[in-house]
């Protein structure tokens, strides 16, 4: 039972998407973010979460960004604190990953506004909406940025729309600790 | 009722939204744990009140803490529930949930039997987001059962009327696909029709989803590859673009055809790889780079393919002057191996090439030559299918290196039957023509080497040869032939009359072809300077006079002359004519073989090496077989390149241990680091001739500077030495200072500047070479170029250089910043990346020597950090910094002496050991005099200083002793200008 068992998740795996999961952590190795598009138990995906941290933050800076490991290649990259890390099948191209990662950061750069890990952190939902408009189920679906954050956008005034009450999801929240933020600031220029 | 809601809504107040609940974790970082327990006990409480918003918002608490690891599966008949709900955001944050919790039997259950109809309800709805939303959740958690449920409904969606929708419900028909492979054959025909979508993405999602579906069964798909085909030329999105490349690589194997179909869009794909290369390439990755384009070539279909791959390759090499090639041997093969390219349209490139490392690269001529020999003898080889054969211009090259380096022929006469082999006729004209040329050199060198063995009789079979074989030639329908041929003819004929009487006449022959070939500078012409007096626009002859031209014009006799437009319509032809005869100079020039080319040469790339004398030439290495030119010989270079590297290595890790035995800790440069561009020393040196590089720079760098130290205007002296070139008479300004320890630094710099001579300070952060030049225009200013050389791992910006004005100098300072302020240094400096910057001082009294300190100011920024650094220099300003080196001539300079305005002085040097003439030619250099007349070892000298005075200097060597004399005369005029 345990083969057939082992068998038919190897028929999970040969017949994925392009991505197979992609892992948000910190440098101190802290998980910020994290999408499977292959169907695996939590406690397979806290092994592999661990196995991958480990491997990743033990790496140099000036080491390549792709390795192989078990039989996905791994392409990871990192901006600032964050490490952006994603699993690919073997006969992918990693190129055109690593330029998945940097769009996606671009994305978030550009709905945040110079994004920091903060943002991440309290606003996870959103940051995982942006990579759902990006990549649906593995693959690539929006390849325009302003398409993608357009429809954040729509959806975000949806969103604001329909909650009679104040935001549960923070949302409106952050939006408000912005203008704050930058009405003091002004006031301090002034 | 309503008394519930409201306590409800009062209840949530003071609730724990999502916000709260992420401060609350990072605030209690000692006791996460216990804090998250305490939250899901709330949760929990939450989840059983009846408001809906108050359960969302645990659902919403619950995501996080699910990504955060924890177990939240208990919850899910409560998530399944608030995602039923019609409100957007709970559905959201659901779906988020949903998917990260795929694998709970129980959610998969309850959303098959529960949500089905709340998900389908999802999926006709009006808003597109909600639609959307519905449709992001399924991706994820999408089972057999769901995607046979589903599969029609998903299909519908494919043709919603929002381009949001219709490239969401592509992809996951993906994902269905995958669980239910029986809805591919009626979903597909809708699929394929979103290859044409109008909306880039959607067609991007169907592209996508058509590859990865044809990688697990390509035969399915050949008969979309029309269609990708025509993607692929029209599309221009990059993503897009690799998934079809990526599925034409899955379809080919099964459809040959379309390989060929394939080769023009893909090379237009390499072409632009290619470009990416030409910037790649340094010394180190050079021939690694070239072996594998070379792999290509062999491998090419389609010669416009095979072609661009030659160029390039030619363009790799030869860019910068040869700046990356540290092997000629190896370039010199890799262009035999090119010629064994059939059809190529690039046979003028090749022989350019060839021509032009030959001559240049003097070391390389033996072994061109050699491989030249070869090519001519096997010429007939490459002239397989002629006429349409470019190829066959390699010839041309060949036959040129060969007879005009005939002396480095191992067999002349070989390769002289070779060149005048029948066959040859079917030639070109133009190379025809100059295989004759040539045949007339080399018959000159066999003769040499007949006569000298005193074999009359081989001499004159020889010289027969050439009379049986030319007549062929002077049949020659080119004209240029033809006349070559004939002439020669006779010439052998008399050759061969005077041979019978027993005349020599090797010597004769070769006085015919005597003189070597050197390249010339396209732009040397400008390195001459116009001597004083000659007025270039000055007419010779005075040009007859308006009046009487006009007077003397003789009528038109057979047509109407209209003179109004003579002068306009002049000027005019002139720019179209001048543009014209320019581009003809240019094509004749590329033609010559004596012109080196314009290629983009950066000035510094050479400056680090010494001339050609002086550079050790690697030995020819003749186990290298080189005799068939079908071989395949690169790749030996490549070895043996990687080989000399290891030792050149191992010798440079030697000497610095050997100088860290000696110093500790002195050099703070790596020791034994990944070999660096500079370190990779070349095996041959290009004779390059670049403006800006004259040659007696080179040899003045090379000698030891002590007997430069003893000249009394010597750059770097100590403060108590300050005299002016006034006050210089009593000589005493001419204590010998040793100075060997700058020069010695400079030795191990290996970095020449120029243009600069003046002083080097080696920095810890960044190297500075300095120069000070006068400024021609103003009595009073003096421009220092600094050249900045980072030579850290570092970037550095934010450079500011300041200096501490004295009396005298001051540095110029945009206008309002006070006098301490610094400059900013208009660049920033990458790793190893040199740039000079200018900076203009003002100087008062020009007769007394200044040394100024300054500092510069920079941040260095690393990996983690930047910081601030400073670093302290000095400048030295030399009286002689302030001369400029001005031409004199005789008489003039007589008339000066005989002025009797000029104070003088003498001193003598003893101990002067260099050449006269060297020594001239490093006070010219140094110190800008130029040499007014030499009379054997007695010159005088003259300059000039910014403000216009005049410096004579008579330098004598006192023959019995070889000490040079020097009679100082200096003067200081009113500034006459």
């Amino acid at each position: 039972a345990r083969a057939c068992r082992s068998d038919s998740r190897r028929e999970d795996f040969s017949r994925t998407p392009m991505m197979q999961f992609m892992l948000l952590f910190s440098r101190q190795g802290k998980l910020r973010l994290q999408k499977w598009y292959v169907p695996l138990s939590d406690k397979e995906k806290k092994k592999i979460t661990r196995e991958l941290v480990q491997t990743v933050l033990a790496r140099k800076p000036k080491m390549c960004s792709f390795l192989e490991w078990r039989d996905l290649k791994i392409v990871y990259k990192r901006y600032a604190s964050l490490y952006f890390c994603c699993a690919i099948e073997d006969q992918d191209n990693e190129l055109i990953t690593l330029e998945i990662i940097h769009r996606y950061v671009e994305l978030l750069d550009k709905y945040f506004g110079s994004v920091c890990e903060l943002d991440i952190i309290f606003n996870f939902e959103k940051a995982y909406f942006i990579l759902d408009e990006f990549l649906l189920g593995g693959e690539a679906q929006e390849t325009s940025k302003k398409n993608v954050l357009k429809a954040i956008e729509q959806a975000d005034l949806l969103q604001e729309v329909c909650c009679s009450l104040p935001s549960s999801l923070g949302g409106v929240a952050r939006c408000h600790e912005r203008q704050d933020v930058s009405t003091a600031r002004s006031s301090q220029t002034e | 009722m309503a008394l519930k809601i409201v306590k409800g809504s009062i209840d949530r107040m003071f609730d724990k939204n999502l916000q709260d609940l992420v401060r609350g974790i990072r605030n209690h970082k000692e006791d996460e744990a216990k804090y998250i327990s305490t939250c899901i006990d709330e949760i929990k409480q939450e989840l059983k009140q009846d408001n809906i918003a108050v359960k969302a918002n645990a659902v919403c608490k619950l995501t996080y803490l699910q990504m955060l690891g924890y177990d939240v599966s208990w919850a899910a008949f409560n998530i399944v529930e608030v995602m039923s709900s019609s409100k957007f955001t709970y559905k959201v944050s659901c779906s988020q949930l949903q998917l990260q919790s795929v694998d709970a039997v129980l959610i998969t259950t309850i959303i098959n039997s529960v949500s089905l109809p709340l998900v389908t309800q999802d999926l006709s709805s009006p808003n597109q987001y909600d639609t959307g939303v519905a449709l992001t959740g399924l991706s994820c958690f999408v089972t057999p059962d769901l995607a046979r449920d589903l599969a029609s409904d998903i299909m519908t969606l494919m043709s919603h009327t929002k381009p949001y929708i219709r490239k969401k419900a592509v992809l996951i028909m993906y994902k269905v696909f995958l669980k239910y492979p029986e809805s591919l054959r009626p979903a597909f025909p809708r699929l394929k029709e979103k290859l044409e979508d109008p909306d880039p993405g959607v067609q991007s999602a169907a592209v996508n989803v058509i590859c990865e579906l044809a990688r697990r069964n390509p035969k399915n798909y050949l008969s979309l590859a029309p269609l990708f085909f025509k993607l692929m030329t029209s599309s221009t999105n990059n993503w897009v673009l690799i998934k079809i490349i990526k599925l034409f690589g899955a379809l080919t194997p099964l459809e040959p055809r379309l390989g060929k179909k394939l080769i023009e869009p893909l090379t237009n794909l390499i072409h632009r790889a290619l470009d990416l290369l030409y910037g790649m390439v340094s010394k180190k990755n050079l021939m690694e780079i070239v072996k594998k384009l070379m792999l290509h070539v062999d491998k090419a279909e389609g010669t416009t393919y095979r072609d661009e791959l030659l160029t390039k390759i030619i363009d790799i090499c030869s860019q910068s002057n040869y700046q990356y090639i540290t092997n000629f041997e190896w370039y010199i093969s890799i262009l035999v191996e090119l010629t064994r390219l059939e059809g190529t349209r690039h046979g003028h490139l090749i022989a350019s090439q060839m021509l032009d490392v030959a001559i240049r690269v003097k070391a390389i001529r033996v072994f061109a030559v050699a491989q030249m020999a070869t090519l001519l003898d096997n010429g007939h080889l490459l002239t397989g299918n002629m006429q349409r054969n470019g190829i066959c211009e390699v010839l041309y090259a060949a036959a040129w290196i060969c007879g005009e380096f005939s002396e480095h022929l191992e067999d002349p006469m070989q390769t002289l039957e070779a060149m005048l082999r029948p066959k040859v006729a079917t030639l070109p004209g133009h190379i025809q023509a100059v295989y004759v040329q040539n045949a007339a050199k080399l018959f000159a060198t066999v003769l040499r080497k007949q006569e000298g063995t005193t074999d009359s009789l081989a001499a004159q079979e020889t010289s027969q040869l050439l009379i049986d074989r030319l007549p062929l030639f002077v049949q020659s329908a080119n004209l240029e032939v033809q006349e070559r041929a004939s002439c020669i003819l006779q010439l052998v004929k008399y050759i061969q009359k005077l041979q019978q009487k027993e005349v020599e006449v090797a010597e004769e022959v070769t006085a015919l072809f005597a003189g070597e070939l050197n390249p010339v500078a396209p732009k040397a012409q400008k390195k001459v300077p116009v001597p004083d007096g000659l007025d270039l626009d000055a007419w010779i002859n005075e040009p007859p006079s308006e009046s009487e031209s006009e007077d003397e014009k003789p009528k038109a006799i057979f047509t109407k002359e209209e003179p109004k437009h003579t002068r306009p319509r002049h000027t005019e032809v002139d720019e179209k004519e001048l543009a014209r005869r320019r581009e003809a100079r240019k094509q004749e020039q590329a033609n010559n073989p004596f012109y080196i080319k314009t290629s983009p040469s950066s000035q510094k790339v050479y400056q680090d090496q010494p001339g050609v004398e002086h550079i050790p030439v690697v030995q020819i290495d003749l186990s290298v077989p080189l005799k068939v030119p079908g071989m395949p010989m690169s790749d030996q270079y490549l070895k043996l390149e990687e080989e000399r590297r290891q030792k050149e290595r191992s010798e440079r890790k030697k000497k610095e241990k050997k100088k860290k035995r000696e110093k500790h800790g002195r050099g703070r440069r790596a020791d034994s680091g990944p070999e660096s561009e500079e370190d990779i020393t070349p095996a041959h040196h290009v004779d390059i001739v670049t403006e800006e590089m004259p040659e007696v720079c080179w040899v003045l760098l090379q000698w030891p500077l002590t007997d430069n130290e003893k000249l009394p205007v010597r750059t770097h002296r100590p403060a108590e030495a300050v005299k002016s070139p006034v006050e210089a008479g009593n000589g005493e300004s001419a204590t010998p200072e040793p100075k060997k320890k700058k020069e010695k630094k400079k030795d191990k710099e290996r970095k020449v500047d120029l243009s600069s001579l003046t002083v080097y300070l080696t920095l810890f952060f960044s190297h500075i070479v300095y120069d000070v030049q006068g400024n021609l225009q103003d009595g009073s200013q003096v421009v220092v170029s600094v050249i900045f050389e980072n030579k850290t791992d570092h970037f550095l910006k934010s450079m500011e250089f300041n200096v501490l004005d004295s009396l005298n100098s001051k540095l110029q300072r945009p206008e309002g910043s006070s006098p301490h302020d610094g400059l900013a240094v208009p660049f920033q400096l990458p790793p190893g990346v040199s740039n000079e910057a200018r900076f203009v001082f003002s100087v008062q009294s020009i007769v007394m020597p200044q040394k100024l300190k300054g500092t510069l100011t920079f941040i260095v920024k690393t990996e983690d950090a930047s910081t601030h650094e400073k670093l302290d220099f000095k400048l030295h300003f030399t009286c002689t910094s302030y001369l400029i080196t001005t031409p004199c001539y005789s008489d003039a300079y007589a008339k000066l002496l005989e002025s009797g305005e000029l104070k003088s002085s003498s001193l003598k040097l003893e101990g002067v050991i260099m050449p006269f003439h060297h020594l001239l030619a490093r006070i010219c250099f140094h110190h800008h005099f130029s040499v007014v007349e030499r009379i054997d070892s007695c010159a005088s000298m003259y300059s000039r200083s910014i403000q216009g005075h005049h410096v004579c200097l008579l330098v004598k060597t006192v023959s019995t002793q070889r000490v040079p004399c020097l009679e100082w005369m200096s003067s200081i005029l009113e500034s006459t200008r």
